[in-house]
């Protein structure tokens, strides 16, 4: 369990209130599939979850977004399996949260972050599955007029196996439907599997290769306008006064207005590229308040500080400053993770109609539930009123859980009477992120004679994403999230402590992929590689020492040496580097291969990850997760970070927030290591936790440089 | 009024003549598989085929396009039959799906006047940014194509 496993679905609800604030008649986004809607009419429903339609088709019904994670596949794949589906007849849509809404929270749960797709809904999914197959072999008792008991439930069909007779579930299901569903189920062990557990295509890829697949910025709405924004440039900031016009009689400029308590101005117009040209050009006088001087260097300084001042307490064992004292060697370093932006493929948009009897949203979010309650407040509503779409998300990374757009989008559209698009540049999102936390860490480590570790102290200076969103989980003056790969990995520590400390700043933070692992594994990892060496043990030998109690952690550890080749003798320029890690719910471990030439150009050439998510529902998903896990943070790792001047975002667009490309892609290698048979763990964030570390180790190994700061890209990583 | 041809059809666009392609693809023709990503062609999201060549519709003014052949994701193939397309589905490259519409139009140039690209071909031609990181099933995927497997 990771800290943020503790996370309440009540506080994803709030997540989208916070930031600001019709019959399910499903708005099926066209997959290009086009199944669900063909058969929709005479479709028997057996719960919620699932309809079966006459001609054998089920459609099963998706809770969460699908930002390309593959959720949208997993989800169907648990529910078929224990419905004993023919997988060719299975089809999905997204769930309705206004169903959802007007049926006691029915599908439990839209949040799609925390990696939890999957490990948060595997029960009542199969659930819904076993609980429809048995209604099915009961109808079907009654149609042979045999025991219920002499029935089996086998790839769409039930049946006899005494008479050799058998019933299709399109013929079942209307009389399915009306039976009471049984109070207990019986799961299917997973060894029993036959589609969960395999790599059926993915239900979204193919309308995601000819143009169909629908994102928020590809929604439609008839007389719909569009809005382009500009957020003041300094957090905290707000509109003093803009000269409208001067953009009066500008191709299709529909107006101006004011939102978001008079942070920003949206331009209307009928097309967006109006809305932008009429942006730009619009004089804007803003009053940037108090944060307008603050710097990097300022933020940078108060962290640093922060590392000398008293925190809080996360977890202590022992004492610490007696081994400390006694270690025969004490090895201390400061570590540097900066803020980062999300960067999306799709910027962050949503299209709003408010009209006089209630409010229709569409939107790309990872919490539909989170819009709904967003839209219905920012327009003063009632939730019952407000219709919210769910489309296919361009990237999310976390940074798609905040309601800021659709608050906007709404408070635009209630101003001006029509459906409109609001679409934010890229300009716009890069500046107006929710970063990943700047975050340091000090830490502390004893080595007795024989080099075994005999104190350890880490502290983190941070900002804290939770001090803002939902202070409530604040506990002990500790933000669970910050300190999240610190304290709670496998490793024994004896005379551990680990203590945080909370600088926050205006810079606005939230979720980014894999969260505080982002910083902190990189860090623990790091300084891990820097005690074994200190030791003058082989980094895989010296956490192997410090796992003999965890089985799973040592079989991950063990499978990354082996399949990385650990030990293998490279040429000089080049090195290995290990790193292993534990978040939401999986253990990863990461060894990546560079060439470090004598300049000091950095090539990694090849990641192999090793990761254990307990029951696994898709491999080649988890392997599509690694691949990409591993360019989200070596992306990080060699270019990302987000700086502050004059209160502001210094970088503008990817021409200086740069994004890793194909030439520089490693070869990713991606292994299952599956330990725990009783557990369900994550993979989006667990999939890239570890790289920085096993990158920045095999830096080490090539160069005998520790890097302690990100990212890459300012470091001198020349040798002789 | 400017007239264009796109996906062999001969459309009059009212719009001046600056305005960038990409904003008539997709608000004026209403084929909204061509992307907005950056607007200054650094993530190459809009790339459509002008006269054969990838080209970022972002920063094509639409004057500039007045007399050519433009080919967007839509025009590939009426039915996913492109072979870049099919190899796409085969590999499941794909994940959120948002730069894919370009990283196929650009695979597809490539193709055309590369049939068999190596490595390094591949990485000078393929620019695009996929945030989600699929470039190695990009990569896998246009071999496949060259090998004749898709």
């Amino acid at each position: 369990m990771t800290a943020l496993d503790t996370l309440s679905r009540r506080d994803f609800i709030a997540v989208g209130a916070a930031t600001g604030g019709g019959l399910a008649l499903g708005f099926h986004v066209p997959f290009g599939i086009g199944a669900a809607e063909a058969q929709a009419g005479k479709a028997a429903e057996l719960n919620a979850w699932l309809t079966v339609a006459a001609d054998d088709t089920v459609t099963i019904r998706v809770h969460r977004s699908e930002m390309g994670q593959g959720s949208s596949t997993a989800i169907p794949q648990l529910v078929a399996e224990e419905l004993e589906c023919d997988w060719s007849k299975v089809r999905m849509e997204f769930a309705s949260v206004m169903r959802h809404i007007r049926e006691n929270r029915v599908y439990v749960s839209f949040a799609t972050g925390g990696s939890r797709a999957i490990r948060d809904s595997h029960a009542y999914l199969r659930k819904a599955g076993a609980t429809a197959r048995e209604m099915l072999i009961r109808a079907a008792a009654k149609e042979l007029n045999v025991p219920a008991a002499e029935l089996k439930a086998e790839k769409g069909f039930v049946v006899h196996a005494g008479s050799g007779r058998k019933v299709n579930y399109g013929a079942l299901a209307e009389a399915a439907s009306k039976l009471t569903p049984p109070a207990e189920v019986k799961f299917k062990p997973d060894s029993a599997w036959t589609i969960a557990g395999t790599s059926p295509a993915r239900f979204d890829v193919p309308a995601k290769v000819d143009g169909s697949a629908v994102y928020g910025m590809d929604v439609k709405v008839p007389g719909m306008v569009h809005a382009a924004i500009k957020q003041c440039p300094v957090f905290g900031g707000k509109v003093q006064s803009y000269d409208e016009a001067k953009i009066k009689g500008m191709p299709g400029v529909v107006g101006v207005v004011k939102i978001q308590n008079d942070t920003a101005v949206a331009v209307v117009a009928e097309r967006f590229y109006q809305a932008k040209a009429a942006a730009d050009a619009l004089p804007i006088v803003w009053n940037e308040g108090e944060h307008a001087k603050v710097s990097q260097a300022d933020i940078v300084q108060r962290l640093k500080k922060g590392l000398d001042e008293p925190g809080a307490k996360v977890r202590h064992e022992g004492d610490f400053d007696g081994a400390y004292a006694k270690a025969a060697k004490k090895v201390e370093a400061e570590y540097f993770a900066p803020f980062l932006d999300h960067a999306c493929m799709e910027p962050m948009n949503c299209t709003a109609h408010v009209k006089p009897d209630g409010v229709e949203v569409w939107v790309a979010t990872q919490n539909i539930e989170g819009s709904l309650a967003a839209a219905a407040e920012a327009a003063g509503v009632s939730p019952e009123k407000v219709t919210a779409h769910l489309t296919l998300l361009g990237g999310g990374f976390g940074r798609r859980g905040r309601q800021d757009y659709v608050v906007q989008a709404v408070q635009v559209a209630k101003q001006v009477g029509k459906p409109v698009k609001l679409i934010w540049t890229r300009e716009e999102d890069l500046q107006h992120g929710t970063y990943r936390p700047i975050s340091m860490g000090r830490l502390k480590g004893g080595l007795d004679a024989e080099g075994n570790v005999t104190a350890y102290a880490h502290t983190v200076c941070g900002q804290s994403i939770f001090a803002h969103l939902l202070p409530h989980n604040i506990r002990g003056g500790v933000d669970a999230s910050s300190v999240d790969g610190t304290h709670n990995q496998a490793y024994k520590l004896p005379n551990c402590k680990f203590d945080y400390v909370m600088r926050n700043t205006h810079v606005p933070v939230g979720f980014w992929r894999s969260v505080g692992s982002s910083q902190n594994a990189f860090i623990t990892e790091s300084f891990i590689d820097e005690l074994a060496h200190a030791a003058g043990k082989d980094p895989v030998e010296f956490r192997r020492g410090m796992l003999q109690h965890n089985k799973s952690w040592l079989a991950v550890l063990n499978m990354a040496a082996e399949k990385g080749d650990w030990g293998k003798p490279l040429p000089k320029g080049k090195g290995r580097g290990i790193a292993i890690n534990a978040c939401f719910g999986s253990i990863t471990a990461h060894v990546a291969e560079v060439t470090v030439d004598r300049r000091g150009r950095l090539k990694v050439d090849r990641v192999v990850v090793v990761i254990d998510t307990g029951h696994n529902v898709h491999p080649d998903n988890t392997a599509a997760q690694n691949e990409g896990g591993v360019v989200y943070a070596l992306t990080a790792a060699l270019y990302g970070e987000i700086t502050i001047k004059d209160g502001r975002v210094e970088q503008t667009n990817f021409d200086n927030y740069e994004m890793l490309t194909i030439d520089q892609m490693p070869k990713v290698e991606s292994h299952l290591s599956l330990t725990r048979g009783d557990w369900w763990g994550g993979v989006g964030e667990p999939s890239m936790a570890p790289l920085m570390a096993a990158v920045c180790n095999a830096i080490y190994q090539a160069t005998g440089k520790r890097v302690r700061s990100l990212p890459l890209k300012h470091q001198d990583l020349k040798w002789a | 009024m400017v007239a264009i041809k796109v996906n062999g059809t001969t459309h009059q666009v009212d719009a001046p003549a600056d305005t960038p392609l990409l904003w008539v693809i997709r608000e004026h023709l209403e084929l909204t598989g061509t992307k907005y990503g950056c607007g200054i062609a650094q993530c190459g999201a809009c790339t459509v085929h002008v006269n054969g060549e990838p080209t970022r519709a972002c920063v094509t003014p639409l004057s500039a396009v007045a007399d050519a052949e433009i080919t967007t994701i839509e025009g590939l193939s009426k039915d996913r039959s492109h072979p870049v397309q099919k190899a796409w589905i085969a590999e499941q490259v794909p994940q959120c799906g948002f730069c894919q519409s370009g990283q196929i139009l650009a695979a597809a140039a490539l193709l055309k006047k590369t049939p068999k690209p190596t490595d390094a071909e591949i990485d000078a031609a393929m620019t695009n940014i996929c945030r989600c990181g699929t470039y190695q099933r990009i990569r896998k995927a246009i071999h496949r194509v060259a090998n004749g497997a898709a």
